[in-house]
Formats: C-alpha cells, sequence, structure tokens
C-alpha cells in the first residue's frame, strides 16, 4: 500500500475526470435540449406526436446503454454511417439515452401540478400563454429540478460505460492505472472512486434537499 | 393519458378538434416521412437486403437456424438472466437489511449503514465491476454480480428506507402499545405493510438491474450482447443488423414486460392498502426511484 500513487497519477486522474465531466456537461445540455422536445410532444393535442414521443421513450428507456453503444460503434457502420470512434459517439448515446430520463422527468413534472390550477387560471380569464407561464410552468420547473438533478447524477455515472468504447475517462483511467500498478489495485480504484463521489455525493443532497423545499411549499 | 386530464388545455370543441386531427395528420406525415427518408437510404445501401437476415432462418457456413437461435436466446440471454437471477435476491435482502440497520437504536451502525448507502449509490456500476476484476481478482461472472447486487443493494435500501417512512405513524405507535419489540414491529406490522407498497419500484429496479447486466459485456462475462457479437464476427459484419435486431428485440420484450407488470402491481396496491404516501407515484418520485437508471 502506498498513497505516493495516486499523487504520482494526479495528472491521469485530472485527465480521466475532465473527460468525465465534459461528457457529462455535453451530453447533458443535448439531453434537456432533446428531453424538452420529446416532453412537450408527449404532452401536445397532436395525437400522432404523442404517439412518436411515446415510442421513442418507451424504446429507448428499455435498452441498456450498453446496447446503445453497440449500436453506434457496431450497428450503424451498416447503415453508411461512421461516426468517429471515441468522444462524439460516446456524446451521441449518452444523450439519446439521457434524453428520455429527461423527458419523463418534465412530463410528469407538468403533469403533478393540479387540473385545478389550470382551470382557475381559466376561469378568471387568464389566457393560455398567461396561464403556462405564470401558474403551470412555476409550480412545474419546482417539481421538475429535483428528479433532474437525479436524472444529471445518473448520467455523471452512465458516462462510465463509455470506457467500454474507447474513452479514456475516469473509469477507463482507473482500468489502466490499476494494470500499471498491480501491488495498489485497491487504492488505485479508490481514488477513481473518490473523484465519481466528489460529484454525485454533493449532488445528491442538492436534490434531496431542494425536493424537502418543493414538498414544504406544496 | 386521456386529454380529459390534462392540466393544459380544456376539453376542446369541435373546431379545436379539427384543428388538432389537422395537425395530427400533417404531424404524423412528418414523422413518417423522415422515417421513410432512413429506411430509402438503409435500402439504398443493401440493409434489408435478405441475404443479411437469412442468418435468422438460413445461416449460411453450414450452421443451421436452430444454431444460431440458440446461441443467441440459450446461451446469451440464459447468461444475462443468470446474472440477474443471482444478483436480485441478493441485492434485495442486503438492501433490507441495510434499511433496518438505518433505522437501529445504534448511532454507529446507523451511520455505517448510511456511508455504505451513499457510497455504493454514487458510484458507477462499472468501476464496482473493475473493482471486483482487478482488486479482488474475481472472475468476469462474479465482477458482474459484485457490481450489480452493491449498486442495486445500494438503491433498493433507500426504497425501502421511502416505504417505511410512508407508513402513518400510528401503526409503530399501536404496535408499541401493545407491547412488540422493536424487532417484531418491523417484522410483523411495518414491512408486511411497506413491501406491499414498494413492489412496484422493486420491479421497475429490477429492470434497472437486467439492464446494467449487459454491463457485463465490457468486464468479459459472455452475456447476450457478446453472444450477438459472437455471431455477427461469425457470419460477417453484414449480418449484425439482424442479429441486433433480435437482441435490442429481446431486451424490448423482456423490460417492457416487467414494466408492465410495475404498473399493474401499482394499480393493485392502490385498490387493496390505499397507502397514505405512495412512493411509486409519477412525479418527485422518492430518490431511489428516480437515481437508478
Amino acid at each position: 500500500m502506498d498513497l505516493m500513487v495516486i499523487a504520482d497519477n494526479m495528472p491521469a486522474y485530472l485527465a480521466g475526470f475532465r473527460m468525465t465531466a465534459q461528457l457529462t456537461i455535453v451530453a447533458g445540455l443535448g439531453a434537456l435540449v432533446i428531453g424538452l422536445t420529446v416532453a412537450a410532444m408527449r404532452v401536445s393535442p397532436l395525437g400522432s406526436l404523442r404517439v412518436f414521443a411515446a415510442t421513442y421513450t418507451e424504446l429507448l428507456r428499455n435498452m441498456p446503454l450498453t446496447l446503445i453503444f453497440f449500436f453506434a460503434v457496431l450497428v450503424l457502420p451498416q447503415f453508411g454511417v461512421v461516426l468517429p470512434l471515441g468522444y462524439w459517439t460516446a456524446v451521441g448515446c449518452l444523450t439519446a439515452y439521457t434524453s428520455v430520463f429527461v423527458a419523463e422527468a418534465v412530463r410528469s413534472g407538468i403533469n403533478a401540478v393540479g387540473v385545478g390550477q389550470a382551470e382557475a387560471a381559466r376561469a378568471i380569464g387568464l389566457t393560455f400563454g398567461q396561464s403556462l407561464t405564470s401558474v403551470i410552468l412555476p409550480q412545474a420547473v419546482r417539481s421538475v429540478i429535483p428528479p433532474l438533478i437525479n436524472v444529471i447524477i445518473a448520467l455523471a455515472k452512465n458516462t462510465s460505460v463509455a470506457a467500454g468504447f474507447a474513452v479514456v475517462e475516469l473509469t477507463a483511467t482507473g482500468r489502466r492505472l490499476a494494470q500499471q500498478n498491480p501491488a495498489d489495485v485497491v487504492l488505485v480504484l479508490a481514488g477513481v472512486a473518490l473523484f465519481y463521489l466528489v460529484v454525485t455525493i454533493p449532488a445528491g443532497q442538492l436534490a434531496n434537499l431542494l425536493e424537502r423545499k418543493v414538498a414544504f411549499a406544496r | 393519458m386521456s386529454r380529459a386530464t390534462s392540466v393544459l388545455y380544456d376539453a376542446p370543441g369541435p373546431l379545436a378538434r379539427r384543428r388538432e386531427r389537422i395537425g395530427s395528420v400533417v404531424g404524423g406525415l412528418l414523422v413518417l416521412a423522415l422515417v421513410g427518408v432512413g429506411a430509402w437510404y438503409a435500402a439504398g445501401r443493401g440493409v434489408f437486403e435478405a441475404d443479411r437476415w437469412a442468418v435468422l432462418w438460413d445461416p449460411p457456413k453450414n450452421q443451421s437456424a436452430l444454431d444460431v437461435w440458440r446461441s443467441l436466446l440459450v446461451v446469451g440471454l440464459g447468461a444475462t438472466l443468470r446474472a440477474a437471477a443471482v444478483a436480485a435476491p441478493l441485492a434485495l435482502l442486503l438492501g433490507l437489511v441495510l434499511a433496518v440497520l438505518r433505522t437501529t437504536r445504534l448511532a454507529p451502525v446507523r451511520v455505517a449503514a448510511s456511508v455504505v448507502i451513499e457510497l455504493f449509490r454514487g458510484l458507477p456500476v462499472l468501476l464496482m465491476m473493475f473493482f471486483a476484476l482487478l482488486a479482488f481478482g474475481w472472475s468476469a461472472f462474479a465482477a458482474v454480480i459484485f457490481g450489480l447486487t452493491v449498486y442495486n443493494m445500494a438503491v433498493i435500501a433507500e426504497i425501502v428506507r421511502a416505504g417505511l417512512a410512508a407508513l402513518p405513524k400510528g401503526q409503530s405507535e399501536a404496535a408499541a402499545a401493545i407491547g412488540l419489540s422493536r424487532g417484531q414491529t418491523l417484522r410483523l406490522v411495518l414491512l408486511p405493510q411497506a413491501l406491499r407498497t414498494m413492489a412496484p419500484s422493486l420491479v421497475a429496479q429490477l429492470v434497472v438491474l437486467l439492464k446494467d447486466s449487459s454491463l457485463g459485456f465490457i468486464v468479459g462475462y459472455s452475456e447476450l450482447l457478446k453472444a450477438i457479437q459472437n455471431n455477427a464476427q461469425y457470419f460477417g459484419n453484414a449480418s449484425v443488423v439482424a442479429l441486433f435486431t433480435v437482441g435490442a428485440g429481446i431486451y424490448l420484450v423482456v423490460n417492457i414486460s416487467l414494466s408492465r407488470l410495475a404498473l399493474r402491481l401499482q394499480g393493485r396496491t392502490r385498490r387493496t392498502a390505499a397507502p397514505a404516501v405512495d412512493v411509486t407515484a409519477p412525479g418527485p418520485a422518492p430518490r431511489g426511484a428516480t437515481t437508478g437508471h
């Protein structure tokens, strides 16, 4: 056991952490955009869009992320689409996979607003736009934020799957360092775990805190 | 979701209904057009040619269709289900124990249980599989089981905690009043009720566990994905589309049936037990339910 093994490899850890953070942020933003679009389709009055959004959600939600990576790396080339292996493939897969969970969180947030709220808003003569922006969305956003944070936490952990598909992020860094330092495997991987926990635990606490706040505000 | 319960709109009148129908048809045509362009492009690349799909009914290289399907369903899916079947009961048992330890009066035990839960919930399953593989030197199968078990055990402990917290306080007070010990209260009064309301969340977590077993592909456990890849390598890359379609179909069928089961359980608990707080309600769900994917 040699604690120096973590200090010695700090540059590698930090590079891995940066890649994990970058994947999380880029894929997270992409997933927010697509997820909001899908959620909007899902609650729209247009039946065909609802069906499309529901199918998209149901398909991606029930497939493992590994299968989606598998599709992008090994199946898409058969369709003549060859993605650059590594970073952008990972961003695409993580975005597609996470967008579904964003959409579900947003949809249930909108549905969690009591029907009476909108009815009351219409009864006092607010237009659709007014009732949406000053009555429904403020309440929906509040109950959507905690589950959304949990979705992003799950995304941060899911970036590790990219380690299996030629992206050197935290988990892949850990695997490489473990193979280089066979005497200190436990320590090396504990170092990797620490980098994940630094992000996931505070974010989880924040989600909890906000959730409790929302529960009181109701 | 029926329109009548939507927060966003009034029940539409005849004019709005006609407009919606037109919009729906236009939107539908747009989606179909996009899918059509994709399919046309794929057909141009020969994706739908029969010989590429023949691997499913009349494979080349002197193999029978039975061999292919056996390798996918018995060997591949079998290995996936075996990992889930070993890990799920373990995770459930350890999760229950952790949740109970978290409610004991001994502060050190309580803190230790919380630390274990927070730790394993915050780490990627894949990292824990690598940990077992590289640090303990375990086999790929054991590593998959380890990763699935410790992660899901922590999530299930959270689900159980939420289920116990959702019970009315009167239940444990009444149990104490008739002289039951803390252990008896948990075993005879609280857990039977909580487990009922938690059943849907637990089944949903089983879907997550099953999906995560595909990480075995990365750590070298020969499960369903590996079976697809092996077949694709043997029969040539052109067959990968057909094989992938089957694999994705298997995952969809298994997971959607499990999700349906969860929904049905949810409907059932709502009817019979009518819990004060529905832990499984969609929306701002308990923590365990939303972090699991």
